[in-house]
């Protein structure tokens, strides 16, 4: 399926806020990724270090956060999933507080307690779950509050296409549509559910397809085209504003690195075009090419996210340790 | 990649083996799959990736994709159809990734794969091994550290085995996969003897080559001693035994009971090495209350609470979800500090 024939082309703002939030989302996760591993080694250890547990990044994945949340306003609720960042970033979750929470520091999001995969940013509505397909029903939650309380604010739920196989999934598709609640379903389809390639996994070819037994409009955009996702999306999100009830989107995006930090990926045949596929170095050239980017802009908006990161990185490190004594707090209200 | 060390060998002049718990599982597994052809292995990653806690590394090379299956992420879907295969004959073993995902699928396993026998009065058996990874200590947070043994015992229907060693990691398998009940099998991811997470120096041990049963129902004791009888599973079993050499130099002789099976309870074997010390600590990575460590103390003192000379002590998770920050989670685990200050505390 093609949809960008036939569109109107973008206004060059919208273009560059979309490349300089993809640009924003890898500059973090390479970040994360150097400081994850720094002092791993040698010998990788997974609780070491100074971001101990597990790390599930999203670089290849910034053209569904990027063209996605480009529609929302920090009053839109987004769930999100174990691969939480690329999104929380897109949403405008606070990145320092983001890293400070994955640093495990008092001054992060959930004081260390949450960690990576349990961020919380009730500021912009945000939140995520490392238990697959769990974000979708909290997502419908949001959007009948928001209903309630009156307006045209919109729940997001993303998940991987792993999660559209669980039960979970398709009671809140049902449930959504039932009620016409103002939800977008936004399904990131990377190929992979850890090492189960999406065709060993998923009886359908599109889960956009599966849309129709639900009763909402579904779309499926190929080539991790950041452009296409930003329409579609752009449709989605309307059709919920409007009280028109959900849509379901689904993305063919990009895993760039291992399902978590330190996964060999030996059952991954996919690895040697992956390089070639990042979707940041396409769009960069398809914007140069067409003067909407010159140079020195890209430059300035690599520079800027930079020094972005480098801010929320200090913020982290110089926020202290959470006392042990207070091992027990925030069980209960 | 192959599931044995070295070859098997009948000659006493060959050393014994010493395989990680891993690798002990596996092969439990792979001899009962050789031994009956209706023995198959299903879950998340399980096939090519060989289990994201290596318990699977090589089955679906010498038993194939039928045998040795990748799931969808359906939880429900595929515990209940290990259910219905069991049902019609076959010996499933079904492995949740990690026990916190119970949530996604507990009403096939409580409501169904452990009622029918009871409802169906006897008439249907349900012979199914649920495999799953439990436990913290690397910073995996709320919703990827926990133990959860006593919500699986707490519920009737199903034999709950936990193995803390490699020879019992092969024994409980086999022995699991041979019962014709539900029997969920609980492997802590810090005592696999994996690569890439910091290790108990205890995680290699000997592991018989032949095939064998380690008696599901039977506690162990893994050190004994006069003073004080430490009870506990899995990982918590090495802190224990490391913790006992060192008040050793103190003067404590310290008993680790290995309880190895949380259903059926080994209940005389507390009550018999409590009567020898008068002293119990109740050492459970899962939540402290409504837990392990309550029951444990329970089964002594409705015997007869005059066998303790001292009140026990359990060192528990004070009921708190597990925190991400290393500190946080250090704390609320029941690490060898906490073990220590208990042994110290029930033998002042
Ligand atoms: C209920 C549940 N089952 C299994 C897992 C383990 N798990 C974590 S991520 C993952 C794969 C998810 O695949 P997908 O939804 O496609 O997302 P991706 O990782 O590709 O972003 C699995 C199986 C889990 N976290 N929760």
């Amino acid at each position: 399926m093609a949809f960008a024939t036939s569109e109107e082309v973008l206004e060059a703002a919208v273009c560059v806020d979309l490349y300089r939030t993809m640009v924003r989302i890898r500059s973090f996760e390479e970040r994360i990724r150097s400081e994850y591993h720094a002092d791993k080694s040698p010998g990788f250890d997974i609780g070491a270090g100074r971001i101990p547990g597990e790390m599930h990044l999203a670089a290849g994945q910034e053209p569904v956060a990027a063209g996605v949340c480009a529609h929302l306003r920090p009053s839109d609720a987004v769930t999100a999933t174990h691969r939480p960042h690329h999104v929380a970033i897109a949403h405008g979750v606070d990145m320092a507080k983001m890293a400070a929470e994955i640093f495990g520091r008092e001054g992060g999001l959930g004081h260390g307690r949450g960690g990576h995969m349990h961020l919380f940013d009730p500021a912009v509505h945000f939140s995520c779950s490392g238990i697959i397909a769990e974000g979708l029903p909290p997502a419908l939650g949001q959007a009948f509050a928001f209903r309630h309380r009156g307006g045209d604010d919109v729940a997001v739920a993303v998940t991987g296409e792993g999660a559209a196989n669980q039960g979970a999934f398709h009671e809140s598709l049902n449930l959504a549509a039932l009620w016409r609640l103002p939800v977008v379903f936004v399904v990131e389809d990377n190929d992979w559910g850890i090492s189960v390639a999406r065709p060993a996994s998923t009886a359908v070819a599109s889960n956009a397809d599966r849309a129709a037994g639900y009763a909402m409009p579904g779309e499926r955009v190929e080539n991790n085209d950041v452009e296409a996702v930003y329409r579609a999306a752009g449709r989605a999100v309307a059709r919920a504003r409007a009280g028109e009830g959900p849509s379901l989107l689904e993305v063919h995006t990009l895993r760039m690195w291992g399902h978590f930090e330190g996964d060999p990926q030996t059952y991954r045949g996919d690895l040697a075009t992956v390089e070639d596929r990042d979707p940041i170095p396409h769009y960069r050239d398809r914007l140069l090419e067409a003067g909407i980017l010159d140079e020195g802009s890209v430059e300035q908006i690599a520079a800027d996210a930079a020094a972005e990161v480098e801010r929320a990185v200090a913020f982290a490190v110089a926020s202290p340790e959470p006392d042990p004594a207070a091992a027990t707090s925030y069980v209960f209200a | 990649m192959t599931v044995v060390d070295q070859p098997t060998s009948r000659s006493p002049a060959v050393p014994p083996r010493r395989l990680t718990m891993a690798k002990a599982m596996v092969e439990g597994i792979a001899s009962e799959m050789e031994r009956d052809p209706s023995v198959f292995y299903l879950g998340e990653d399980v096939g090519a990736y060989g289990g994201i806690f290596s318990s699977t590394t090589g089955l679906l090379e010498r038993f194939g994709p039928e045998r040795v299956r990748d799931t969808p992420i359906s939880e429900t879907a595929f515990m209940g159809l290990a259910t219905g295969a069991a049902v019609e004959g076959l010996r499933p073993i079904v492995e949740l990734m990690f026990a916190d995902f119970f949530g996604v699928c507990m009403d096939q396993i409580s409501n169904h794969m452990a009622k029918i026998h009871f409802e169906s009065g006897g008439n249907v058996k349900v012979p199914v091994v649920v495999t799953s990874a439990v436990g913290g200590g690397y910073s995996d947070a709320a919703q990827h550290s926990q133990c959860l043994w006593g919500t699986f015992a707490h519920l009737p229907g199903m034999k709950v085995v936990i193995p803390s060693n490699p020879a019992d990691a092969k024994g409980l398998m086999i022995a699991a996969i041979r019962d014709d009940n539900p029997v969920v099998y609980l492997f802590h991811k810090g005592a696999m003897g994996l690569p890439w997470m910091s290790k108990t120096h205890r995680a290699l041990g000997e592991v018989p080559s032949e095939a064998y049963e380690t008696p599901i129902g039977k506690a162990v004791v893994a050190r004994s001693g006069r003073d004080v009888t430490v009870a506990t599973v899995s990982l918590s079993v090495h802190h224990a035994l490391d913790v006992a050499d060192e008040v050793a130099a103190d003067g404590i002789d310290v008993e680790v009971l290995d309880l190895r099976t949380l259903v059926p309870l080994d209940r005389e074997a507390i009550v018999e090495s409590v009567s020898r010390t008068g002293r119990l600590v109740v050492v459970d990575e899962d939540y402290h209350s409504y837990g392990m460590s309550g029951e444990v103390i329970a089964t002594v003192v409705e015997r007869d609470p005059s066998l303790l000379v001292a009140a026990p002590v359990r060192v528990a998770v004070p009921d708190v979800p597990i925190p991400y920050a290393r500190a946080l989670e250090q704390a609320v685990l029941p690490t060898p500090e906490r073990i220590r200050a208990a042994i110290h505390a029930v033998t002042r």
